[in-house]
């Protein structure tokens, strides 16, 4: 067999693998992130929550109505974006003149809630949700094996995360979106609605989350708490990109996910803190992220 | 014609103002401190004991929040250096004096506190919460896999020790005085701090940072030393809670831990002297009491509802609305 830096090909291709699926979870999570913080210039503490809520759904789903994966990957990502909505419409917007700090705390508060209640309903224990019928299996590529799941999730990670990006860029409803991120008052003095715009922006962010919550489903363990930690981890990715740029966000999220892969193949102990690692070297030499603006 | 008022009368008056209040604050501290010293014999003096750390905890924690405006989330990484540094002190040399290991971990939880402000100062707002956040989550890790910590299950059975040698702290009498007396240092250099010219300044910096800036104050060494001593008085917290428990656990490190003092200073009353110490006594005996209940299971869930009212309805926290009731009525 032939071997890398004294490890088998097989096995670093494999965490390398791990790693890009990781990343692509950090990319989505971290974009959506991205995305709710240009408009409202909040950080969305619930994040990571929504993204259980998404795996969890589409588990519940399956289990009480039978629902299968393509339609939870339409309908959990749906209604999630309906409850961010009206979490934005009835929490969010109550205190958007405050100081942004209280709507940090608030996210906070509804992500212990959300996480709280569902414990009690579901317990800690890890829920099983079979990969669908399509993807069983994989392809052997002669360094390694390829499980047809992990290929989909990498692909769909990065069609959705260059759609967005393409929606926002490109578009003219991502016109808007960064004429609000500039100047909210003076576009709502143009005549769009400017409260619409921050309720369904909050919803896609949380969309986003939910998106990824389902690719999530058949891969992790679906339980409450599985936000709680994957949430600061992209925490820490943001802060490392900087939130200047949607596609900074992407890059980094895939990047910290396959230095986490790696240091899982060279050295284990360090891959539970290497990405927080990284955040203090970047900290130290460029303060601002890697793709942040600010100065 | 009208004089104007000279510079003079009005420092008068402003140190005649800043004098009469002080007198009342100094009522209300006495009747306090004498409900402490009166309190163990009527209540469990390990749950007062808990109330006093916890309380210790969130007054260096407002520190920063309250008077320079920064929300840190990791907090729960001094609190436990402080606890994990005075356990293994206490338990691997025995016989280990308890001031000394209390001293030690509040300056290991300081000098973490160095190295978390000199990184998490780099930025600002939101970025702040994040960073810190991140960087407790390290030391989480950190003490998750180090051997010396026990991992999940901590360390138990520290001793407590004598204190000075010779005032035996295994009595759960003698124990809550020191922590009581821990507790009103702590509380005490907080409002020295708050109410000094640099107190002034945190203030300043919290209002307008690039005022403060352009008016030549040097903002990030400010906030700095405003961390580190934030830092220091929780690891010290940290420390006599664990002698009080003879426990440290991973719960202390765990970000919950970070979330649950924002919780009782918010509740209190943000940058308010006396708010995060009603709030941890509310959030203490909150916890206390459901933990006892059928609703032992929903802690977080009604932590969580209490965050949310508290953002929507009273920002000011039980202290500040309080506050802002007795201005409008009494004055």
């Amino acid at each position: 067999m032939s071997m890398i830096f004294g490890v088998p090909v097989a096995v670093l291709s494999g965490q390398l693998l791990l790693g890009l699926i990781n990343g692509a979870f950090y990319a989505l999570l971290s974009l959506g992130l991205a995305v709710i913080f240009g408009l409202l210039k909040i950080i969305n503490f619930s994040h990571g929550a929504f993204y259980m809520l998404g795996a969890l759904l589409t588990v519940v789903l399956f289990n009480t109505l039978g629902v299968n994966y393509w339609m939870a990957l339409f309908l959990a990502p749906l209604i999630v974006g309906i409850v961010g909505v009206l979490v934005e419409y009835f929490l969010l917007r109550k205190i958007a003149n405050e100081d942004h700090i209280y709507s940090l705390l608030l996210t906070f508060g509804l992500a212990l809630v959300i996480q709280g209640v569902l414990t009690n309903i579901y317990g800690v224990s890890g829920m099983r949700y079979a990969i669908p019928e399509v993807f069983r299996g994989g392809v052997n590529l002669g360094f390694m094996f390829l499980p047809y799941y992990r290929a989909w999730v990498i692909v769909a990670a990065l069609v959705v995360c260059f759609g967005t990006w393409f929606m926002i860029e490109k578009t003219k409803l991502g016109s808007y979106l960064r004429a609000g991120t500039e100047n909210s008052k003076l576009m709502q003095a143009f005549g769009i609605n400017v409260p619409l715009l921050v309720s369904l922006t909050y919803g896609f962010g949380v969309m986003l989350a939910a998106f990824a919550g389902v690719l999530a489903a058949p891969i992790y363990s679906v339980t409450p708490v599985m936000g709680a930690n994957i949430l600061i981890i992209v925490f820490a990715v943001v802060v490392i990109g900087g939130m200047g740029s949607i596609i900074g966000a992407i890059v980094t999220g895939l990047a910290m996910g396959v230095i986490e892969g790696l240091t899982k193949v060279f050295y284990p102990e360090a891959a539970s803190t290497v990405i927080f690692l990284v955040m203090v070297l970047v900290l130290l030499v460029k303060p601002a992220g890697l793709f942040g603006k600010e100065a | 014609m009208m004089t104007p008022i000279s510079e003079n009368t009005a420092t008068k008056r402003y140190v005649e103002n800043a004098l009469r209040s002080e007198r009342r604050h100094f009522k209300i501290y006495a009747v306090l401190l004498l409900l402490a010293l009166v309190a163990p014999f009527v209540v469990y003096p390990v749950f007062l004991m808990k109330i006093l750390c916890f309380a210790l905890f969130a007054v260096a924690f407002n520190l920063l929040l309250g008077y320079v405006g920064l929300l840190s989330f990791g907090h729960a990484a001094f609190l436990a250096t402080g606890g994990y540094t005075t356990g293994y002190l206490l338990s691997t040399y025995s016989g280990f004096s308890t001031e000394l290991a209390i001293l030690l971990a509040t300056a290991a939880s300081t000098l973490l506190g160095l190295l978390f402000g000199v990184l998490a100062i780099r930025r600002q707002g939101i970025y702040f919460a994040m960073i810190t956040l991140a960087l407790a989550q390290l030391v989480f890790f950190f003490y998750l896999q180090s051997p010396f910590t026990g991992g999940e299950d901590g360390m138990h059975g520290i001793p407590r020790g004598a204190l000075l040698g010779f005032i035996d702290l295994q009595n759960n009498l003698m124990m809550y005085y020191f922590v009581l007396a821990v507790f009103v240092f702590g509380f005490g250099l907080v409002r020295r701090i708050v109410h000094s010219p640099y107190g002034q300044i945190l203030k300043a910096i919290k209002e307008n940072e690039p005022r403060a800036t352009s008016l030549g104050y040097n903002v990030d060494q400010y906030k700095l030393v405003a961390f580190v001593v934030s830092a220091g008085l929780a690891g010290l917290a940290g420390s006599v809670k664990t002698i009080v428990f003879q426990l440290a656990s991973l719960n202390d490190a765990h970000w919950h831990m970070s979330g649950e003092v924002v919780l009782m200073t918010l509740l209190g009353g943000v940058g308010t002297l006396l708010g995060p110490v009603i709030g941890a006594a509310f959030v203490v005996s909150l916890e206390h009491q459901l933990a006892q209940s059928a609703l032992g299971n929903w802690v977080n869930v009604i932590l969580g509802i209490i965050f949310i009212v508290c953002v929507l309805t009273f920002r000011a926290g039980i202290v500040g609305e309080f506050q802002k009731f007795f201005k409008k009525n009494f004055r």
